[in-house]
């Protein structure tokens, strides 16, 4: 037989008798992993025994993989971080990505969880400590995209509330929904992120801004909190009481328009009251 | 006492304004983007490009902003673009809030 | 509700995208089921969930797996295999297929269908996979033959034979990605038409067609890249003529993932099978 025999075989059905001995097995082994190892070392060598149709080196066919891998995982990078993307413009965070997707390809199939790290990884490199908001606003838009994905359930009914004596709400701790994420930031992330893709938005004041991902359907919301919201909702999310809660949000906590948008955007599923 | 006295008392007409409320469960994809996000498929990606054959050193420290590693040539009038909009993003004071 | 037990129809298919919901559920045709892409259905709800219950009622499904690495010399990832049992097991579809390649190595995944040679050692350790697969969803599979941009010096089996004889020994079906034919073919300097004539078309439970583009190897030769960003060439159309002539109607689709145009022009390109398969039924 030729020696590359990928086509339909010229007596192709006479090989299984050619039994190889197991250390050919082993080679083969390390053919593959060197084939794995050069994807994502361009300076490497391309791996031996790859051939062309007429048994000729294959050279730059093996780069078509290279390139497979190399731009289905930027891309991935890409659409996930889209503001991020823009905020540094395409040559920049193709030299990131680059970076990243060599250091830390992805952990399992589902590519729509890829990047989980790359919010800490931009705050490692340092031509991007300007920026200081960059990873931010990557965490950011990590929460937007596990808050799509995460588990349906339906919302708390509101009613559930009602009635309560003080003893009890303060001591009930309420539940929130898969789909609620909370960013607190040291910048205007929540800013950063609408001046960076919606057109016409204003351009971003200093100061910091926490940030409530909610999923009142199927599309995630992002909302700006107001003073002491941002310490509620983590309190909320960290298992503490009602009461608790309350303390942590500190003077000038809003309430009322805390637990209606969490309640309108049915971000809490459930409460728990306390033993009596 | 009669802040928490009144914290229920509002609890109860917060909860109660929203008793009624509904959500369009059907109502139109409004986050394409998202879902479009890290989607898998089985298809190859552009045979031409570089991204996976640029011998830039990308491990090394040696790269900043303005000196992008690009396939070909650093396209020096995009580049200056997107410096640009980094540039009109003033630098940030930190104002964190004190928990 | 859709009867999902049974097979996938004879009829065109299209690969699904999200941003063709809304056109579909309003007016399929032609399309008579849809194939997804498993590793986009493991996540734990929200809009692509949701999506995919309501396309379950209406259509048959096919699911097609891009990440179990089953060509691979790493023993297969359970909690993928896990992850997709629970998929299929809610979902109950007509079809279940994978790739001859692998993705996944040392742990990472490559996010890309990577070859393997063709040796009576790597067909044991892909009957091995198979029959695991097959095992732990309870169900038959289909394999699909690979794009090919290279071969192995070592390889002593083709590919063809090597698909046959893991569909003897697994029990699995076969999955004829025709353009993948094309490609291969005219990167490995054989004939496509050859490579149909070998090829265990009794084992075939469903076809794919998509589009192709076009670079060159170190030589100056035509290396065919499998984008699915553009129409089906003709060629492979010709090619496809072949395949039902010879196997009879079977579930054709086609697959569209880079540029994806609008839902019109996707609709052509099944229509178009669909016009071979009505010719080939005739």
């Amino acid at each position: 037989m030729s020696a590359a025999a990928p086509g339909p075989g010229v007596g192709g059905g006479a090989a299984p008798a050619l039994r190889a001995p197991r250390s050919i097995f082993g080679k083969m082994k390390d053919c593959e992993t060197a084939f794995r190892a050069a994807l994502l070392q361009a300076e490497a060598p391309v791996p031996r025994g790859l051939v062309d149709g007429l048994g000729r080196p294959a050279g730059r066919r093996y780069a078509v993989y290279r390139n497979n891998v190399a731009v289905a995982l930027r891309e991935a990078l890409e659409t996930g971080f889209p503001a991020v993307a823009k905020l540094i413009g395409p040559e920049n965070f193709a030299h990131v990505a680059a970076r990243f997707l060599r250091s830390s390809p992805p952990g399992d199939p589902r590519m729509m969880f890829y990047g989980a790290g790359f919010p800490t990884f931009l705050a490692g490199i340092a031509p991007l400590a300007r920026l200081g908001y960059l990873p931010d606003v990557a965490q950011l838009e990590l929460a937007l995209r596990q808050s799509y994905h995460a588990a349906d359930a339906p919302p708390l009914d509101p009613a559930r509330l009602q009635g309560l004596d003080e003893a009890t709400l303060m001591g009930a701790r309420l539940v929130p929904a898969p789909a609620l994420q909370l960013i607190r930031s040291d910048w205007p992330v929540l800013s950063v992120h609408r001046f960076t893709l919606v057109a016409g938005a204003p351009k971003p004041a200093a100061g910091a801004e926490d940030v409530l991902v909610t999923r009142p359907a199927l599309d995630p919301q992002m909302h700006l909190l107001g003073p002491g919201a941002g310490r509620f909702v983590a309190a909320l999310l960290a298992g503490a009481p009602f009461g608790d809660a309350l303390e942590a949000a500190g003077d000038g906590f809003d309430l009322s328009a805390t637990l209606s948008l969490l309640l309108s955007a049915g971000a809490l599923t459930d409460l728990f009251l306390p033993r009596p | 006492m009669s802040k928490s006295i009144k914290t229920a008392a509002l609890v109860g007409a917060v909860a109660a304004s929203f008793a009624a409320t509904g959500v369009a469960a059907q109502e139109q994809e409004k986050c394409y983007g998202i879902s479009l996000a890290g989607e898998n498929d089985c298809a190859a990606g552009p045979g031409t490009t570089c991204a996976g054959t640029s011998t830039v050193d990308y491990q090394g420290n040696a790269w900043t902003l303005v000196e992008a590693g690009t396939c070909t040539e650093i396209d020096l009038p995009e580049m200056a673009d997107g410096s640009e909009r980094m540039g009109s993003l003033e630098p940030l004071e930190r104002d964190l809030p004190e928990a | 509700m859709f009867d999902a037990t049974h097979a996938l129809p004879a009829l065109p298919g299209v690969g699904y995208k999200a941003q063709h919901f809304a056109p579909i559920m309003a007016d399929p045709a032609p399309v008579g089921w849809l194939e997804i892409h498993a590793e986009n259905y493991m996540g734990d709800g929200g809009r692509p969930l949701a999506q995919l219950r309501a396309l379950a009622e209406r259509f048959p499904l096919s699911v097609h797996g891009v990440g179990l690495s089953i060509g691979g010399p790493e023993p297969l990832d359970r909690d993928h295999l896990a992850r997709l049992k629970h998929l299929l097991g809610w979902l109950n579809p007509a079809s279940f297929s994978e790739h001859l390649a692998w993705s996944t190595h040392e742990g990472h995944f490559l996010n890309d269908l990577l070859p393997l040679p063709y040796t009576t050692d790597t067909l044991a350790r892909v009957c091995a996979h198979v029959d695991e697969v097959q095992t732990v969803l309870g169900r038959r599979m289909l394999l699909e033959n690979p794009s090919s941009y290279l071969a192995f010096a070592e390889s002593t089996w083709s590919e063809t034979d090597f698909l046959r004889e893991i569909a003897r020994r697994t029990g699995c079906g076969l999955l004829l990605d025709v353009n993948n034919v094309f490609v291969s073919a005219t990167n490995l300097a054989y004939p496509p038409r050859d490579y149909i004539a070998d090829f265990a078309l009794e084992e075939v439970g469903e076809i794919h067609l998509g589009g192709h583009d076009t670079d060159a190897d170190d030589f100056g030769a035509p290396l065919l890249i499998d984008s699915h960003g553009r129409t089906v060439a003709d060629p492979v159309w010709a090619l496809l003529d072949e395949v039902l002539d010879r196997a009879g109607p079977r579930p054709v689709l086609v697959e569209w993932d880079n540029d994806v145009p609008d839902w019109p022009v996707l609709a052509a390109e099944a229509a178009r099978a669909g016009a071979t398969l009505t010719r080939v039924a005739a």
